[in-house]
């Protein structure tokens, strides 16, 4: 059955999420919210230092403890040889990440988990925490991506060679590896250029921020079969991450998704399950634990803080003729950073003739990073918006008509190397262009400074393996059984391709998310794949029900498959006499005419769309304190299909606010000694309420066509622009080019200072 | 330490055992079981945990289980009537207003107070009432748009 755009009848409208009431009313069980019976409490006792040898570990005042069930170090987990392998959208070395779940002989960063206790109470489980004894021996930290770069620096992992290097190196190091990217003639490229910038960018590490901590519930079982209950991204990476790090078979873990408070990439690998699960083995009773907010700052997965250099030359017409880029990411204890999207990304929204991209992974004494939201790509947007924005000032070009000039369309190679399908990059820079907000003037704001910025984010999405199951109840309406939580309202979103299909209300279909015993192997929920891959699934899945609702049609009129109609939830027949049943009326004689209906797929599609942004913001800036507002915010994004408009909205005003908090305010702040001081909510400060307006939206529809709804994942792309857009509106403010971030009210007051105190 | 406590919580009369040490939250969601208040953070910065107290709204991880010895208390789980929805539930979920779900319980109690006290607030209103409730996935959009939404369903139930 082919479905065509025009005829759309669930797709592209809002009906109530299917969740939704349980989320308003309390009803939603996350996964802090689930208690068994017998249940322990465990606590996790954590790293006071930046980098230091573990000399000694005395549990036994803490195992006296009255209540105090087992404690466990790092010499319960299992030695696991060295190795990385591709999950998902992750690379995992089992090794190193058992090492970041406990340390092992040393602790490599504030907050690394050095034991965990279980206890019949939270309150004693922490008061056992105390009564462990370690002995440190300090080491001097590294905290700083160039320093821990230089050949003198302190090494962390004393075994880490670098990768990708051309020739084999056999000292000991912190760069974990190298990449290039690299075509055309550079230097024939910035001798054509009749204008050239080059700039500098630092980025600090940031979190994701869900509001939600990290939690697990284990259960251990006689039989060695061991059950998870987790707020996670991956129930199937959980399960084969603990397979790995515990040696337990992956047959024999399962695990429960609860519902999730948050993720954005920061609940794609595991911290708290495997210790959970090694603790309900040692007592055999069920064991929880819950990360407090210091603890999810500390020793959770931010995103990496970066420097990047970054060179562009052009032609006076407006064409880019080289550019060059030079990345250094934070990848924290163990190696891993996006370095690598950050590289493919930078450069990408453009059709660049010579260039090259030189990109380093590094560890040092910060916490392991995990994926947030089109991960790298910000701090690579952040540097090559920025040098856009100032080749088009320089040359006297208005800054979209100069993306324009030079953006990625169909055909265009990306700078690692597979060329672009059907792309919407170009429709996102017209459509702000065209904007009412693009062509209004620039509000005046008493006392303040103000200034307009744009930018333009690119990002690949992802496709991955997906599993779902569409059964079809006696009443006519139909179940959706998928593996992939649901974090921005997927559920709706795989209701509603099922809904299409089998011509039903939205809220005739039920969708349901399942554990990894229930549903076929489905990857994490990340890479904007849900609604992509998921929803592929999904539709696979509603059109083998629909073949098979036409077999059982067909036998129950005794005439061919083939010459049953399926349209509308209404099956008929190309031969006159036969009364056209409804799916419900069909569904009520299922029992009698073969069965029930259960249709079923399972997919690892190919044909991803990738995301592309362009961002308006207009800011006023307080010279006397360097505090920006922001007055206006417009975003444009190809979102192929926007299956409910309001969860792509949604998804777009979260990322574009994430990446506000990114410009303006958020790091990880750091002492000399490499521990972390801000470690709450109140001086990791997101922004709130009130720090923000109103965001607009402009769902640009330009149909992926490797998918048969024309959908592209939308997720991820709408953090990217806005630290380059912040910026370069700032520059128009204040006249001065911001190129570290976040640019917060101290950095933006002393640029104000300067550049009046400097001669005119 | 342990201690009786007797309250009220959405109407009804509870006494309990607590901890001395124990949180409000704490009581709410593991003596009672009332799962809607969130713990987000533990030192009242993102509001998660909102419930009134007496008809004030108080971060329940703020206060302790003893100090709520003869109040009533209201959390989300209290505000659907006879299986209704309030209207500012059937606001959030009509408007897209909450996506992983997890702050929504303590937006919907902070904006219940506000509307309470000032049924037509202007956008500025409601953003600075709801400052203290962090949301991370929403940007905050659309959870101000079902406050205004609300407001109006409000006013003409009136």
């Amino acid at each position: 059955m082919e479905l065509q755009e025009h005829k759309f009848k669930v797709i592209g409208t809002r009906p109530i999420r299917h969740d939704g009431v349980d989320k308003v009313t309390g009803r939603a069980k996350y996964g802090a919210d689930i208690s068994l019976p017998g249940m322990l409490h465990a606590k996790v006792l954590r790293s006071p230092h930046a980098h230091a040898r573990i000399k000694s570990i005395d549990v036994s005042a803490a195992l006296a403890l009255p209540g105090v069930k087992a404690v466990i170090t790092g010499k319960d987990l299992p030695e696991l040889p060295p190795g990385s392998q591709q999950m998902g959208e992750l690379v995992v070395n089992p090794r190193y990440l058992s090492m970041n779940i406990m340390a092992r002989d040393k602790v490599l960063y504030d907050g690394h988990a050095v034991a965990a206790v279980a206890a019949t109470s939270p309150h004693i489980a922490e008061e056992a925490l105390k009564l462990i004894k370690v002995e440190y021996e300090i080491l001097p930290p590294v905290l700083d991506v160039r320093k821990a770069m230089q050949d003198d620096a302190p090494i962390l992992l004393p075994e880490l060679r670098t990768s990708g290097t051309p020739e084999k190196s056999d000292k000991p190091t912190n760069i974990a590896s190298q990449v290039r990217f690299a075509r055309g003639d550079l230097e024939a490229g910035f001798r054509a250029a009749d204008v050239i910038v080059e700039r500098e960018f630092t980025t600090s590490m940031v979190h994701q921020g869900y509001i939600e901590p990290h939690n697990a519930v284990a259960q251990y079982n006689a039989d060695g079969h061991g059950t998870i209950w987790v707020s996670t991204q991956g129930p199937f990476s959980v399960r084969e991450l603990c397979s790995h790090i515990l040696q337990m078979p992956l047959g024999n873990i399962k695990v429960v998704p609860a519902e999730i408070g948050g993720g954005f990439g920061g609940k794609t690998t595991v911290y708290l399950e495997p210790l959970a699960l090694l603790l309900a083995k040692k007592t055999g009773r069920p064991v929880k634990m819950v990360m407090s907010r210091a603890e999810v700052l500390r020793a959770t997965g931010p995103t990496s803080g970066s420097y990047i250099r970054c060179k562009m030359g052009a032609t006076k017409e407006g064409k880019i003729t080289a550019a060059q880029v030079w990345m250094a990411y934070e990848a924290g204890a163990f190696p891993g950073s996006p370095v690598g999207a950050g590289c493919m990304t930078i450069l990408a929204p453009y059709a660049l003739e010579n260039l090259q991209i030189d990109g380093f992974d590094v560890v040092l004494n910060k916490p392991k990073t995990c994926a947030y939201r089109a991960p790298g790509a910000t701090n690579a947007a952040f540097a090559a918006e920025t040098v856009i924005d100032e080749l088009a000032e320089k040359l006297g070009i208005d800054p979209l008509e100069f993306r324009r000039r030079n953006g990625a369309k169909e055909g265009t190679a990306q700078p690692a190397g597979p060329q672009f399908r059907r792309i919407g990059y170009i429709e996102t820079v017209e459509a702000i262009m065209n904007s009412e907000h693009y062509r209004s003037p620039l509000p005046h704001v008493p006392g303040k400074l103000v200034g307009r910025g744009v930018a333009s984010g690119f990002w690949f999405n992802a496709g991955f393996q997906s599993t779902a199951i569409v059964s079809i109840n006696s009443d006519g309406t139909a179940n959706v059984v998928t593996g992939s939580p649901d974090i921005g309202g997927t559920r709706a979103a795989c209701a509603m391709i099922a809904a299409e299909v089998l011509g039903l209300k939205a809220e005739e279909v039920n969708p349901v998310v399942t554990d990894t015993e229930s549903i076929g192997h489905t990857d994490v929920t990340g890479g904007s794949r849900v609604t992509f891959a998921t929803g592929y699934a999904v539709y696979e899945a509603a059109q083998d029900a629909v073949r098979q609702l036409k077999e059982r049609a067909a036998t129950i009129w005794k005439v061919k498959p083939e010459d049953v109609v399926y349209q509308d939830g209404v099956v008929s027949c190309v031969n006159n006499g036969h009364e056209p049943m409804t799916l419900k009326q069909l569904a009520g004689r299922l029992a009698r005419a073969g069965g029930p209906v259960t249709g079923r797929a399972a997919v690892n599609p190919r044909g991803v769309g990738p995301g592309f942004a362009t961002h308006v913001v207009d800011i006023a800036v307080d010279p006397e304190t360097g505090k920006v507002d922001i007055l206006r915010y417009t975003a444009a994004q190809d979102v192929g299909k926007a299956v409910h408009p309001s969860y792509v909205e949604g998804q777009i005003q979260g990322g574009v606010a994430q990446g506000i908090g990114w410009a303006l305010n958020e790091e990880y702040y750091y002492d000399e000694n490499g521990i972390m001081r801000n470690t709450g909510f109140l001086d990791y400060r997101i922004p709130t309420c009130l720090d923000l307006p109103m965001i607009e939206t402009i769902l640009v529809e330009v149909p992926n066509p490797g998918h048969p709804l024309g959908i592209r994942g939308v997720g991820e792309v709408p953090i990217v622009p806005p630290p380059a857009a912040i910026a370069n509106a700032l520059y128009r403010a204040i006249g001065v080019r911001m190129t570290e971030l976040p640019m917060s009210p101290a950095k933006v007051a002393k640029a104000v200072l300067e550049k009046n105190k400097a001669p005119q | 330490m342990k201690r009786e406590v007797t309250l009220q919580v959405n109407g009804e009369p509870y006494t309990i055992i607590v901890d001395t040490r124990e949180t409000l939250l704490d009581a709410l969601r593991y003596r009672l079981g009332f799962m809607g208040p969130k713990e987000g953070c533990g030192n009242g910065n993102c509001g998660s945990c909102t419930v009134t107290l007496n008809g004030a709204i108080v971060d329940s991880c703020l206060v302790f289980a003893v100090e709520a010895d003869g109040a009533e208390v209201t959390t989300v789980e209290g505000l659907a009537v006879n299986g209704q929805l309030h209207p500012l539930q059937r606001a959030f979920i009509e408007t897209g207003a909450l996506q992983c779900g997890f702050c929504t319980p303590g937006f919907i109690m902070s904006a219940k107070a506000l509307l309470e006290r000032n049924p037509h607030p202007t956008e500025q209103e409601i953003r600075l009432a709801l400052s203290g409730n962090l949301c991370r996935c929403t940007g905050y959009d659309k959870i101000v748009r079902a406050v205004m939404a609300a407001s109006e369903a409000l006013a003409r139930a009136a």
